[in-house]
């Protein structure tokens, strides 16, 4: 079997993450979260990998990788922005926040932008509920979202 | 030569602080300190809670400590002005922070140090009593370390309140070769976040926690499961572990004790119902977080099939007080079954917002009218949900229930992890059901079919109600949905689920009725 050059890279970064991880107790997670953190996805080569290496069949690791929310099929798009809706944010106008930073996006929930600028998801808590509704862009918090704050993340995803 | 003296300032790092603008304010006073020639120390703490005075700045002054806020970067140069160094008149003055009210109410015992203290100062954490409960624990036998807890009367924080001692002493009277300790930091109900603030403010009280459960119980490797929506929590705990290491507080010789005990941190992957304790044990095994059927219990087969504590954060972090203070001194906190203190997290559209440590036995409007201040908009308050995403929804009628176990459920809700969302008259309770059936099957595992299935059409038939389709058959269906879930669910996510359903329905039966209004806004 020949594999595509970019196969064979995928392949050897893949190994490189599992390498540092897989002495741990239960190493899966730890593996998909490293090579998600590569790739910014997990690649469907990337799974062949990682069930060769825990001696595990693909099928196993398959049914792992799509049973959790995190893991991505795809890469997202170059920013990431995760809005709160969930009760404590619904209390305080996530729907309205949601339905606004739609439009101004044109995209909706699980939806990445066209020009690859975003990707939008919902999340249910960030456990910012005293600041509510809040968000997450990147890894950075925000809460008390309000039309000024929406217009910040939308300039910052364009920029 | 003297040591110099640093002003040393305090800025939470805590994610809620964060979200609010902290990082700004941190910015923007290093960039004053150094226009200013002062030399200056700024700690990153955790927050104290309250969260509607956040980002809250505090100095050290020879009278104490002083606290500004809520202060945004553009109040920074104003501060200095006004010589808030040295506790300085200003609009945002507060005084000595443990003046305010919010504060100066509450019981701290779990949270003594949140908000205090530099979170991964471990010299910090000694000099405000930390350490000394796991020193009295190094010399004791595990038998009366299990009997220290469990006469304390500590509940698991979780949600099931299973009292903490108990399950210790299933594991202690199991023999394996291997026996773990498991923190459950899945944290995944909305309106919580208690279990946040102390990995993020207070991370070692939780690390204490859980080699106290260690030497307890003869087990000798701890796992912390965070989910991954919390990423800061996660970089404290990381850091916090490696610290302790070096200390030795964790490692072969616990605080130079014949005991071994260590930690490694865990991060989720984004599903709710790995919170589920047996879900989680598979999660962290490598595997699908699908619940598993009890028995067999995890403390007799649990993580890799060994005897395995499982316990929240906050049933953790309570115990190094307890193992400290007393059984005794703990349990005379509280009421009925429910001992101790709760860290109350009151959420959504709430005036004063935050966590609020007390003992048990507050009435829920004491909680939501006094405390809370009522709503943020001004509004009439109509419900509360106290419990999370499967509690139920409370209307004005029972605040006069007792934030207790046992008188929560007498009236069909659950304290659950102790979070309380307010919402003002502008809700709509038959939306809140219908999200709550939303929220089970986006979340649901997949082993049961009332909660997989019966979440999706209790969605479709909530549905028809709101468009006025058969509205006493569709109700009718409803309530038997509910029914079914409730005891055809292997766990609380599709047996709980018909708590906010069902209350909904229950209390605000006029949400439910058809609106022509609605119809023709469809
Ligand atoms: C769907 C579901 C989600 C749960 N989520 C959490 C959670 O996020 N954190 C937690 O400590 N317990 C959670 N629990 C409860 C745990 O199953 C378990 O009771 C708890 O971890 C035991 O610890 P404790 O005795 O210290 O409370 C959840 C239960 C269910 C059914
Ligand atoms: S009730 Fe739902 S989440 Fe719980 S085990 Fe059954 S299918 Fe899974
Ligand atoms: S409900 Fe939105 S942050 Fe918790
Ligand atoms: S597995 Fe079929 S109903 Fe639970």
């Amino acid at each position: 079997m020949s594999l595509q050059p970019a196969s064979t890279e995928i392949a050897a970064r893949t190994a490189a993450v599992i390498s540092t991880m897989k002495d741990l107790e239960g190493p899966l997670l730890p593996i998909l979260h490293g090579v998600q953190e590569e790739f910014g996805y997990v690649p469907q080569e990337a799974l062949l990998v990682i069930a060769d290496a825990l001696n595990l069949s693909r099928a196993e690791v398959h049914g792992v990788a799509t049973f959790y929310h995190d893991y991505r099929k795809q890469p997202a798009g170059r920013h990431v922005l995760k809005l709160c809706q969930a009760e404590a944010c619904q209390s305080m106008g996530s729907d309205a926040i949601a339905a606004k930073v739609k439009q101004a996006l044109g995209i909706g929930f699980h939806e990445t932008a066209r020009d690859n600028s975003v990707t939008l998801e919902p999340v249910y808590c960030l456990g910012l509920c005293a600041c509510a509704p809040s968000a997450m862009l990147d890894g950075q918090v925000i809460g008390r979202l309000d039309d000024e704050a929406i217009d910040e993340i939308v300039a910052e995803v364009r920029r | 030569m003297s040591p110099t003296i640093y002003m040393t300032i305090y800025i939470p790092g805590d994610s809620g602080a964060l979200a609010l603008g902290a990082e700004k304010v941190a910015k923007a006073t290093a960039k004053e300190l150094a226009e200013r020639g002062i030399a200056a120390k700024i700690v990153r703490n955790g927050s104290r809670g309250a969260y509607f005075l956040e980002p809250m700045v505090e100095v050290e002054t020879t009278e104490g400590r002083r606290a500004y806020g809520p202060v945004k970067a553009a109040d920074v140069k104003g501060l200095f002005d006004a010589g808030f160094l040295t506790g300085g008149q200003h609009r945002l003055a507060l005084g000595d922070p443990e003046d305010i009210p919010f504060i100066a109410k509450q019981t701290r015992l779990t949270f003594a140090r949140c908000g205090i203290t530099d979170p991964v100062s471990l010299e910090d954490y000694e000099a405000h009593g930390g350490l000394d409960g796991l020193r009295k624990a190094v010399a004791m036998a595990p038998l009366d370390i299990v009997k220290q807890v469990t006469e304390s009367g500590l509940r698991g924080r979780g949600g099931a309140g299973f009292p903490t001692g108990i399950k210790w002493k299933t594991v202690l009277d199991t023999t394996a070769d291997r026996k773990y300790i498991v923190c459950n930091a899945d944290e995944g109900d909305s309106a919580t976040f208690a279990d946040r603030m102390i990995m993020e403010g207070d991370p070692f009280v939780l690390i204490e926690g859980m080699t106290i459960a260690g030497i307890a119980t003869g087990a000798t490797k701890g796992f912390v499961y965070i989910r991954s929506e919390y990423p800061h929590a996660v970089a404290t705990m990381n850091k916090a572990v490696e610290v302790a290491r070096k200390a030795g507080v964790l490692g072969a010789t616990v605080l130079g004790s014949p005991n071994a005990f260590d930690i490694e941190i865990r991060v989720g992957a984004g599903a709710y119902v790995c919170g589920e304790e047996t879900s989680l044990l598979n999660s962290l095994e490598g595997k699908r977080g699908v619940v598993r059927a009890k028995p067999p219990l995890p403390a007799i087969q649990g993580l890799f099939g060994k005897p395995t504590v499982i316990n929240n954060v906050i049933s953790l972090a309570s115990v190094p007080i307890i193992m400290d203070k007393g059984a005794v001194f703990y349990k005379d906190f509280g009421m009925g079954r429910s001992r101790g203190t709760i860290p109350i997290q009151i959420a959504g559209n709430v005036k004063h917002g935050g966590l609020f440590e007390i003992a048990f036995g507050l009435s829920l409007g004491e909680i939501v009218d006094e405390i809370g201040g009522g709503t943020r908009s001004g509004r009439p308050v109509k419900a509360v949900q106290v419990g999370g995403p499967l509690g139920a929804y409370f209307p004005r009628e029972l605040f006069d229930t007792p934030f207790d176990y046992e008188e929560f459920a007498k009236r069909d809700g659950l304290i659950g992890h102790a979070g309380i969302t307010v919402f003002d008259d502008t809700a709509d309770m038959l939306k809140q059901a219908r999200f709550a059936m939303e929220f089970c099957a986006i979340e649901s595992c997949g082993k049961c079919t009332p909660c997989r299935i019966g979440s999706t059409r209790g969605m479709e038939v909530i549905d028809r109600l709101a468009a006025g389709i058969e509205p006493e058959k569709s109700l009718a269906l409803v309530t038997d949905l509910c029914n079914t879930m409730k005891f055809g669910s292997l766990c609380a996510l599709g047996g709980f689920t018909p708590y906010p359903v069902m209350s909904a329905i229950t209390h605000f039966p006029e949400d439910f009725k058809p609106a022509p209004a609605r119809v023709a806004a469809e």
